[in-house]
């Protein structure tokens, strides 16, 4: 086995344990519904039965109030801050079980496999490994956990993991199916410390992107559930309850958008660059700058969103979800439908 | 436009976006040019436009665009001859330089200096703002702590002061700390940090504008030449020697600097599945007063020329070819430029031959394979390299129409005035010629010599003084993006007393914190500055309590 097989072996390994975390995450999610949907099934009881006699009644949990279907909602006032690692329990009193400290070591594992595997990679083909659409899903889903582990050492957000951990499993199985090719070198427009730069940093932006992403969706879940949205009356989606408020998973969402927002920013930047000293020209509307420059214009308005009297909170976090979408495109459909100068997919797509 | 959400979401206005609610309008042509720029001056309608601009960027990427690739756009308007007109009235096939796209960038740029002038004076103005004093109670903060010492309040103040304006990092924390007497007698401290959040948001947005000028006065002042150079020849800084040149409608040709560039020599490496892995031009440059020069273009590495640079954008071969006509003279000799149609350098090329002294004018069309390789009756390229160099051609006699006066692409043939030369059993004759053979040409029209097969390289060359002008406002914005999103804005507070009941002849210190944005760092600053406290009560064997 040559050193280019090895490292696919280990990407594979690693999407195996990838795998394997994102089952547990799921477990874990639904061990938080369990319990949560018990608790809340056992507080509707207790509610019913006090609140026949005086209509309304408080809830067990702090700031909790019966509504109209008799359902138990904590209030909409929650607290920025973010758990530390180690709390023993978590909001709405769910303390964390097996599953979840399983999905993180198996989640550290894959990362250790991903990073040799990616480094791996580079030496076989003798240059950085981020230079076809393979390559992009390896470094952009190994930025995606490496951020996701990061955050995890600063505060308890070990709730995003099934979501990123998803979106990881998704992009690697795509890259080792789909966007495969063997390790080689790079066409001279290539070569360039520009490689180094504009596309590492790139790549990182993306999987911060989809970290960003994943804490909006549950954000805007959180928010529904705080506002005791009709959808979410199933008592499963209780599991909520163990997640942090809205504000705070908006908050998260913003600190990851705004690196990734000036990260991009600079990609677009570096990337001119490189345009200018490969193509003679630093911005030529290629499909691939039409893009980045979408990507970076979308976020750029989630910014002024955050900062617009009836677009923050809820509305600002969609365009995220928007800026994600577009960030995805970017990578797959500019790559594989349009054809521009950007077109270094290593597959031949007709281009 | 800033990045900055205030503590709750109901009062999320930033200073210089005037709020949107509803006012009705004054009267009048200048009322009504005040509710205009109110609204396109306010948060809301930058957010709208930004979401446009989105949008209409889009389709630049959908359909050719005539500025990068007008063969596409010819391509698309000949098979869609219902839409294509449409879309190309409106713009479809140049969206940048359209009407609508200009628009809402233009717009765009209108309501950012609208919002951030304003902003820039009031910033001006609140350069040296001391930080606001202690409000009354701390209790109504969400991050307040209170602890006691044994420390006089004067050594409270100065450990606090000390923790926020010196030891590591206090430059770049960049606390204004005030501390003040109060009418009981109880000192407070109060500072602020984060002045730099909205230097660094203005910086980002004129930056922004910056960049806009630069990049318009470079469309203004650039030139631009292509050209196509065969080995061993070159060719000078002037309009005429390009094969395209083009220039913005503010260029002098003063900034046309007389150099002149020889290609020596070009090479090319490909690995086994014909992949380019390295173009080197070799070239000798001579500008005026100054010795002569060889250096190497490669593709990531442009020549430094007269202000300009020089880009190598494309190679392929041109084969040496000698015709000599019906009477054996010379007709043409040259190298002529075949375009790589594949990979392997299958390439595409006409040479024409206007100059016989008896007789038709003669062209030919064909192919150019580097390694060539036999199959199903014709012939392919394997390899981009010159391994089995063979051209293909068809030969054509007639008028080749050069005397028109209308120009002619010189990579194709014009056969409405040619016929094609067949052979005996009535099929078209294929030249199949190999470097140093020479063949006869049918019916006597002459021969036809395939001398030598040297490369050529495309360059272009690009003149665009604004260039550092961009990098350097791109960097200034880069900067200015980055200090203002992670640039926290913190107020934090003390109140120093003597303590009272149980906690007489201590010092009671209260502390709170404040932060305009969702601030995950506000409680550990003041628990440092806290901490920075209480290190006074170890070893306080020397205080004496206050009285």
């Amino acid at each position: 086995m040559d050193v280019a097989e090895l490292s696919t072996v280990l990407v594979w390994g690693a999407t195996t344990a990838y795998a394997i975390a994102l089952v547990a995450f799921s477990l874990d999610l639904a061990r938080r519904a369990d319990v949560l949907g018990q608790k809340r099934v056992a507080a509707l009881a207790a509610a019913s039965a006090d609140g026949a006699a005086d209509g309304a009644a408080e809830g067990a949990a702090e700031g909790a109030a019966v509504e109209g279907a008799g359902l138990v909602r904590v209030g909409r006032a929650g607290r920025v801050t973010l758990d530390r690692p180690g709390t023993a329990t978590g909001p709405g009193g769910y303390a964390p079980g097996r599953a979840l400290a399983i999905a993180m070591s198996t989640t550290t594992l894959g990362f250790l496999l991903h990073v040799v595997g990616t480094v791996l990679r580079g030496v076989a083909a003798g240059r950085v490994p981020w230079a076809n659409m393979y390559e992009f899903a390896l470094v952009g889903s190994l930025a995606a956990v490496a951020t996701f582990l990061v955050l995890c050492r600063r505060h308890d957000v070990r709730f995003l993991g099934s979501l990123v951990l998803g979106l990881v499993v998704v992009a690697l199985g795509l890259g080792l199916t789909a966007f495969y090719v063997p390790a080689a070198g790079v066409e001279p427009a290539l070569q360039s410390y520009w490689l180094v730069i504009h596309v590492s940093i790139a790549t990182i932006a993306s999987g911060m992107f989809a970290v960003s992403a994943a804490a909006s969706v549950l954000q805007l879940l959180k928010d529904s559930w705080e506002n005791s949205s009709p959808a979410l009356v199933h008592p499963r989606w209780a599991l909520l309850e163990s997640l942090p408020s809205a504000r705070a998973l908006e908050a998260l969402a913003f600190r990851i958008t705004a690196v990734g927002f000036v990260l991009w920013t600079f990609t677009v930047m570096a990337g001119a660059v490189w345009a200018e000293h490969a193509w003679g020209r630093y911005w030529g509307w290629d499909p691939k700058e039409v893009w980045s420059f979408v990507v970076w214009v979308v976020y750029a308005a989630y910014l002024h969103a955050r900062t617009t009297r009836g677009w923050s909170g809820r509305r600002a976090s969609w365009f995220v979800l928007a800026g994600f979408a577009t960030v995805v495109f970017n990578f797959t459909g500019v790559n594989l439908l349009l054809h521009g100068r950007h077109s270094y997919s290593g597959l031949d797509t007709g281009a | 436009m800033s990045q900055e959400p205030r503590s709750g979401p109901a009062d999320r206005v930033d200073p210089g976006y005037r709020s949107t609610a509803p006012v009705l309008p004054e009267l009048g042509a200048r009322g009504t040019l005040r509710w205009v720029w109110r609204q396109l001056t306010s948060m809301r309608v930058a957010l709208m436009l930004l979401m446009t601009l989105a949008v209409v960027a889009v389709p630049g990427s959908m359909f050719p665009q005539r500025p990068q690739d007008p063969a596409s756009v010819a391509g698309y308007l000949r098979d869609n001859p219902v839409s294509g007109p449409w879309l190309d009235r409106l713009g479809f096939f140049d969206v940048y330089a359209s009407v609508w796209f200009s628009a809402v960038y233009l717009l765009l740029f209108i309501s950012l200096v609208g919002c951030i002038l304003p902003r820039l004076w009031v910033h001006v103005r609140a350069w040296g703002a001391r930080p606001p004093r202690a409000p009354r109670r701390f209790e109504r903060f969400e991050v307040n702590d209170e602890l006691d010492t044994v420390a006089p309040p004067d050594a409270v103040i100065t450990a606090a002061s000390a923790a926020l304006t010196s030891g590591a990092g206090a430059r770049l924390r960049g606390f204004r700390v005030d501390t003040t007497t109060e009418a009981d007698g109880g000192r407070t401290l109060a500072a602020e940090r984060g002045h730099l959040r909205e230097s660094g948001n203005i910086l980002f947005h004129l930056a922004l504008v910056g960049l806009l000028v630069a990049v318009a006065s470079g469309q203004l002042l650039h030139y631009r030449g292509q050209a196509i150079v065969v080995e061993g020849r070159g060719f000078a800084n002037s309009p005429s020697d390009y094969d395209t040149f083009e220039t913005g409608s503010g260029f002098r040709a003063a900034s046309l600097v007389p150099f002149s560039l020889t290609l020596d020599r070009f090479t090319a490496e490909f690995d086994a599945r014909s992949r380019p892995t390295d173009f080197r031009a070799a070239v000798t440059l001579r500008e005026p007063g100054a010795a002569d020069r060889t250096d190497v273009i490669e593709v990531n590495t442009p020549l430094d020329a007269g202000g300009a640079k020089v880009y190598l954008q494309g190679n392929g071969y041109a084969p040496q070819v000698t015709v000599r006509d019906a009477d054996g003279n010379v007709a043409f000799a040259g190298a002529v430029p075949f375009l790589p149609k594949d990979a392997a350098y299958r390439s595409e090329g006409v040479v024409k031959v206007p100059d016989v002294t008896s007789g038709d004018q003669l062209g030919f069309a064909g192919s150019l394979l580097p390694t060539a390789v036999a199959a199903d009756g014709g012939f392919y390229s394997a390899f981009p390299q010159p391994g089995n160099p063979l051209l293909v051609l068809q030969v054509w006699r007639g008028d080749l129409g050069l005397n028109t006066g209308i120009p002619q692409n010189v990579y194709q043939l014009d056969t409405s005035g040619m016929t094609q030369v067949t052979g005996p059993d009535g099929a078209p004759v294929t030249v199949l010629v190999q470097p140093g053979e020479t063949v006869e040409l049918p019916d006597g029209l002459g021969t036809f010599t395939f001398d030598a097969l040297p490369r050529f390289a495309a360059f272009d060359l690009r003149y665009d003084p604004s260039l550092p002008w961009a990098a350097g406002f791109a960097a200034a914005a880069l900067v200015g993006l980055a200090v203002s999103l992670f640039t926290p804005r913190r107020r934090l507070w003390l109140r120093v007393s003597a303590g009272e009941g149980a906690r007489a002849g201590r010092t009671v210190v209260a502390g709170a914190a404040l932060a305009r944005t969702d601030d995950v760092g506000l409680a550990a600053e003041l628990d440092r500055v806290l901490d920075a406290i209480r290190t006074l009560d170890e070893g306080q064997d020397g205080w004496t309590s206050p009285s």
